[in-house]
């Protein structure tokens, strides 16, 4: 590493550093102006509870235990009012005088958001360029030396980094076991107490285990290549676990982190008008991140045309039409709309709210509906007929851009066994019938007005989808795992719309990854480096050509191979004799002639 | 029937992939380097932390039971041709039908003074690497003793740990008994500009050791000089590793001598790979090629002879690869050296010095005859239906952008050979397709 890298490293952990301790720089007090509730009954009996609790105009240290406060405060309020209902003779309806507990949800973030003050209130400026100026300051420094090396692949030492190395094959699998045991426990409280969607997803999970584990017969294959015996990434440990609770907070416990997003609140004034959300926060970290990493990836790959047009690509989409476009149209009282992001990734386009608002908003909401579902219906199949489903997933898609740019250091940790491709099948079609089920439920009530098929509640399989799927899944796991099982986690086992581009991809396109003839020396680099975890070695070797629907087409595999065997390529001729299994090059012949 | 593979390499596993799938015969591999089969070519890449021990084994430790090829951990000393047995190190004896010799190579060490020293070794083996591993700590310098495919890939693994490298070899210019001179020359500067100490037309003198019976430093043999260094590579080519067969019914020479059947001299044993020697190479081959193709070939037609089809050993056309450093390199068919006169060139070099095309062809007949490329691409059944059909060098031409192989996007600079053998020989030829299209190539292939 030369000195100018160690600069650029040193300033981006020092941003990191103030990031993270920025979260206990503001004070707060809770004060009348403060709390962020309109409804008159609601808001009195709140500020007198605060009063009577000696919470109002109290300043508090940090968050934590003003956010404790807080929350029993409104809790006593709503306890009281409930109680008091009867007797109260309230004219207006129910809600209005009872607290309802998605209420409290609502009222809880703004509150804090605007009871926070003090030294990152004070300065926002300041903070914004300490963290965000300082941190792409010092990524910038840090990736720029390469341009100045040699062009080619440069994979060297990845697997002695204690970052990008991986984990063992236990810790990792611990890992995973207790994020999918600590989901389902915290969604139990989520659906506050119901546990009848826990425990059928629980089910499910394991239905799978046991159709690969003994159905699929691979309880007793040991797979070394889907992780390493003995290594452990201790740094790659330390980002998983710091990726991770980032995503507990940003998606269940956004009270927490309003400091985060008063730094960002100048940015979101600018752009759409108002004070940023944790949802402007993350699109602009989101965007920041695919930008600059975006260029490392452009660096790496520069003697790479396929590469660099790619990475411009998804760092454009992103950008443009999944950041900026969305808030410009906010600000003009138009649907926040993200055009490139396709049902059912986007799974709440077929939510009421959604249809309603979009037809509430004229002709371009009837435009964006439209426009949505032609995507689906339209663009989907007869894109990936001609390119693969690489047009989207690793060329536009907001998730396959943060997968191929702050991701690529982390590509190589994708599991490589047999074992993985058999969870990876069932899971993302569990997935994508899941995402159409819960559509269908969801379309149902909105057309019948009836809620309830059968025992399902669609409000409730709708409000798990989001959390289990749209959350935990492919936040939580999807990005938090990236340095545990590779960039690619939730592209690969749970993206619905991936499952669905793949349907496509593995039946009817011209797409695949053509093979050299017999130049193939089985090195196994084109499999190492598939962040979707296929063996392309297993095909390479054989000098099949390769059609699988996970494939994305990011096109690595064919910059690592040492010997130029592999192309990605488009043609409808040959698929079926050319992905033969027993395809050699030069006993063909002689076999034929038995 | 018990079918018995010594070697675990290319060779040996594609004989038993293909006798499993031809037949339900007793299948025992046997090696004493590695357990499981791992691609030998991809050593360097775990050495650099490309990738994992693990990665480079091409099938999971399940695949041989499940496909009922049992695997042992030894060492053969001897074999007893006579009475079909194998005497292991381990003591165990194994009997056996019929036999496959898959031995592969051994680094070639020419009698140096103090090549048998620690601190010194080839680069073949696994344990090759491991002696590697063990030395690079606070390594001040490596020496390297050989200008071939192997001493290049040692010197990139050295470096990628930012340990300073010294190349002996002996040829005036980088593998130019191989590579065309400009070829040649670009790939010596491009070692250069990987910050390798390469020095031309130099032999290893001798190894100096010190009281540990390290090795700390070399001689070089012309000029005197002394190059202190913690390692020294010994990469001045292989022969095959047949050192224990020597003295017995088996016909050997410089390796194990095959018809074309690859059958020995003695029936129902077979040699494929690096240690076997062919007693008539197709013309214009060589008796022994140690390559990976080859020993992949060879296993499959002793496996289709082992299961009763009687099968001719054809390499066909030659094509090989290999990467220097950052340059990619591809030849398919006849590319010389020093070739006769009636082998003309047409070469194309990119003003970077990092990619060229060079296509040869008949004077006399007008054939292609050979592609050699540095950082392009090519696709092997073009070229190989060019060769196989012996096509005019102008047919060729006005097809050629069909065969770049490149990634999408690339540029393509097949249009820069049409004008050079324009110029060159006061044609006009055109391009029939500018670009590559894989329609295009699916149609011309099966025509
Ligand atoms: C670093 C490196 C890079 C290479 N790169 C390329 C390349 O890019 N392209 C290319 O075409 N070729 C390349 N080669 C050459 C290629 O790897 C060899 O030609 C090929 O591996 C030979 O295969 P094989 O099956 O004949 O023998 P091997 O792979 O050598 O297998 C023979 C096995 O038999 C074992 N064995 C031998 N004797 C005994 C015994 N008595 N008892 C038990 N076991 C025994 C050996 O230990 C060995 O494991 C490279 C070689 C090296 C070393
Ligand atoms: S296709 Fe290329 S990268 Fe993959 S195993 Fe073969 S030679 Fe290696």
């Amino acid at each position: 590493m030369s000195l100018l890298q160690k600069i650029g490293l040193t300033l981006f952990l020092c941003a990191l550093a103030i990031f993270t301790l920025t979260l206990g720089l503001n004070k707060f007090t809770l004060t009348s102006e403060s709390l962020a509730v309109d409804k008159e009954v609601h808001r009195e009996s709140i500020i007198s509870m605060a009063r009577d609790m000696g919470m109002l105009d109290k300043t508090y240290q940090n968050q934590f235990a003003f956010v404790s406060d807080l929350k029993k405060c409104i809790k006593a309020s709503q306890l009281e009012l409930s109680a008091s209902y009867d007797n109260a003779e309230y004219k207006g309806s129910e809600w209005d005088y009872k607290i309802g507990d998605w209420a409290i949800k609502d009222y809880i973030l703004p509150t804090v958001q605007k009871s926070g003050h003090g030294m990152v209130s004070d300065n926002k400026g300041l903070f914004l360029l300490l963290t965000f100026g300082l941190g792409i300051l010092g990524g910038l420094i840090f990736i720029l030396p390469k341009f100045m090396e040699q062009p080619g692949i440069k994979n060297d030492n990845i697997y002695h980094d204690p970052l990008t190395r991986g984990m063992n094959y236990n810790i990792r699998t611990g890992l995973l076991i207790t994020s999918i045991i600590g989901i389902l426990v915290y969604g139990i409280f989520y659906t506050s107490g119901n546990v009848l969607l826990p425990i059928l997803s629980a089910i499910v999970i394991l239905i799978i285990i046991g159709l690969v584990f003994i159905y699929q017969k691979e309880k007793n294959r040991k797979s070394p290549r889907s992780a390493s015996a003995k290594v452990i990434g201790w740094l790659g440990l330390v980002a998983g676990i710091y990726l991770i609770i980032f995503y507990i907070l940003l998606y269940w416990k956004p009270e927490y982190i309003t400091n985060w997003m008063t730094i960002v609140d100048p940015v979101s004034e600018k752009l759409n008008g108002g004070a940023a959300s944790q949802w402007f926060l993350y699109g602009l970290m989101y965007t920041v991140i695919v930008l600059v990493m975006g260029v490392r990836m452009i660096s790496k790959y520069r003697h790479n045309r396929y590469q660099i047009i790619r990475t411009l690509s998804v760092m454009f989409f992103q950008t443009a039409i999944a950041f900026l476009l969305p808030e410009i149209l906010t600000r003009l009282n138009y649907p926040y709309y993200d055009f490139k992001n396709i049902w059912p990734l986007n799974y709440t386009f077929f939510f009421d709210w959604n249809i309603k608002n979009l037809i509430a908003s004229g002709g371009l909401g009837i435009f964006m509906l439209v426009w949505g579902i032609v995507l689906i219906v339209l663009a989907v199949p007869i894109i990936t007929y001609f390119f693969g489903k690489r047009w989207y997933c690793s060329w536009v898609c907001g998730c396959g851009g943060l997968a191929e740019t702050m991701g690529d250091p982390f590509r190589q940790l994708s599991d490589k066994s047999v074992r993985a491709w058999r969870f990876e099948r069932w899971i993302i079609h569990a997935v994508l019938v899941f995402a159409v089920v819960m559509t269908l439920m969801v379309l149902y009530h909105y057309f019948t007005g009836r809620q309830q098929v059968l025992f399902l509640n669609s409000d409730s399989i709708r409000s798990w989808y989001g959390f289990l799927i749209g959350s935990a899944f492919a936040g939580v796991v999807g990005t938090g795992f990236y340095p545990l099982m590779g960039n690619r986690v939730w592209c690969r086992y749970g993206c619905p719309l991936a499952a669905y581009l793949g349907l496509v991809q593995r039946f009817k396109s011209r797409f695949r990854i053509t093979t050299n003839g017999g130049q193939c020396i089985s090195c196994g680099n084109c499999s190492t480096y598939c962040e979707m975890g296929i063996d392309v070695r297993h095909y390479a070797q054989r000098g099949q050509d390769i059609v699988r629907s996970s494939c994305v087409g990011c096109g690595v595999c064919a910059a690592v191979c040492p010997r130029g065997v592999l192309r990605l390529e488009n043609a409808s001729a040959d698929v079926n004799q050319r992905t033969e299994d027993l395809r050699t090059v030069h006993i063909e012949d002689l076999i034929n002639a038995q | 029937m018990k079918v018995v593979i010594i070697g675990n390499g290319i060779s040996g596993i594609t004989a038993a992939r293909w006798i499993r799938k031809l037949s339900d015969h007793e299948i025992t591999v046997i090696s004493s380097e590695t357990k499981y089969f791992y691609s030998r070519t991809a050593l360097m890449y775990v050495y650099m932390g490309h990738m994992r021990a693990e990665d480079t084994q091409p099938y999971e430790p399940w695949f041989w039971s499940r496909n009922r090829i049992q695997l042992m951990e030894d060492h053969v000393e001897t074999i007893d041709f006579e009475n079909r047995e194998l005497s292991l190190k381990s003591g165990k004896k194994a009997p056996y039908d019929k036999l496959i010799l898959a031995l592969g190579s051994k680094p070639n060490k020419f009698g140096w003074p103090g090549q048998d020293l620690k601190r010194v070794g080839g680069l073949y083996h696994w344990q090759d690497l491991e002696n590697m591993e063990a030395h690079s700590a606070g390594l001040s310098r490596a020496v390297i003793v050989g200008g071939g495919l192997i001493g290049i890939e040692m010197a990139e693994m050295f470096r990628s740990r930012d340990i300073p490298v010294t190349m002996l070899v002996r040829e005036e210019s980088y593998w130019n008994n191989v590579l065309p001179p400009e070829e040649s020359q670009m790939v010596s500067d491009h070692i250069r500009a990987h910050h390798i100490d390469l020095r031309l037309g130099v032999n290893l003198g001798e190894i100096i050791g010190n009281e540990q019976g390290q090795a700390m430093g070399v001689v070089v043999k012309e000029t005197g000089e002394r190059i202190d260094c913690g390692y020294v590579g010994l990469t001045a080519g292989v022969h095959p590793n047949i050192a224990f067969l020597k003295d017995q019914s088996l016909e050997i020479q410089k390796g194990i001598l095959v018809n074309n059947n690859l059958e020995t001299n003695i029936s129902g044993v077979y040699a494929i790979g690096d240690c076997a020697q062919l007693r008539e190479p197709r013309e214009g081959r060589r008796s022994i090629e140690a390559v990976w193709y080859t020993g992949r070939m060879m296993g499959e037609v002793a496996a289709h002879n082992i299961c009763g089809h009687v099968t001719e050993y054809d390499p066909g056309i030659w094509f090989n690869s290999a990467k220097f450093l950052d340059i990619e390199y591809q030849v398919y068919g006849t590319v010389l050296a020093k070739p006769p006169e009636n082998h003309v060139s047409i070469f194309w070099q990119h003003e970077d010095n990092t990619k060229s095309i060079r296509l040869v062809f008949d004077q006399r007949t007008n054939e292609i005859l050979g592609f050699n490329l540095m950082g392009v691409r090519f696709r092997h059944e073009l070229c190989e239906k060019w060769l196989k059909e012996k096509t005019d060098i102008e047919e060729v031409l006005r097809s050629l952008p069909l065969a770049n192989f490149d990634p999408e996007f690339s540029k393509q600079y097949e249009g820069e050979l049409i004008r050079i053998y324009n110029a060159q020989f006061g044609k006009n030829i055109t391009a029939k397709h500018k670009k590559r299209s894989l329609d295009r190539v699916l149609q011309f292939l099966k025509k």
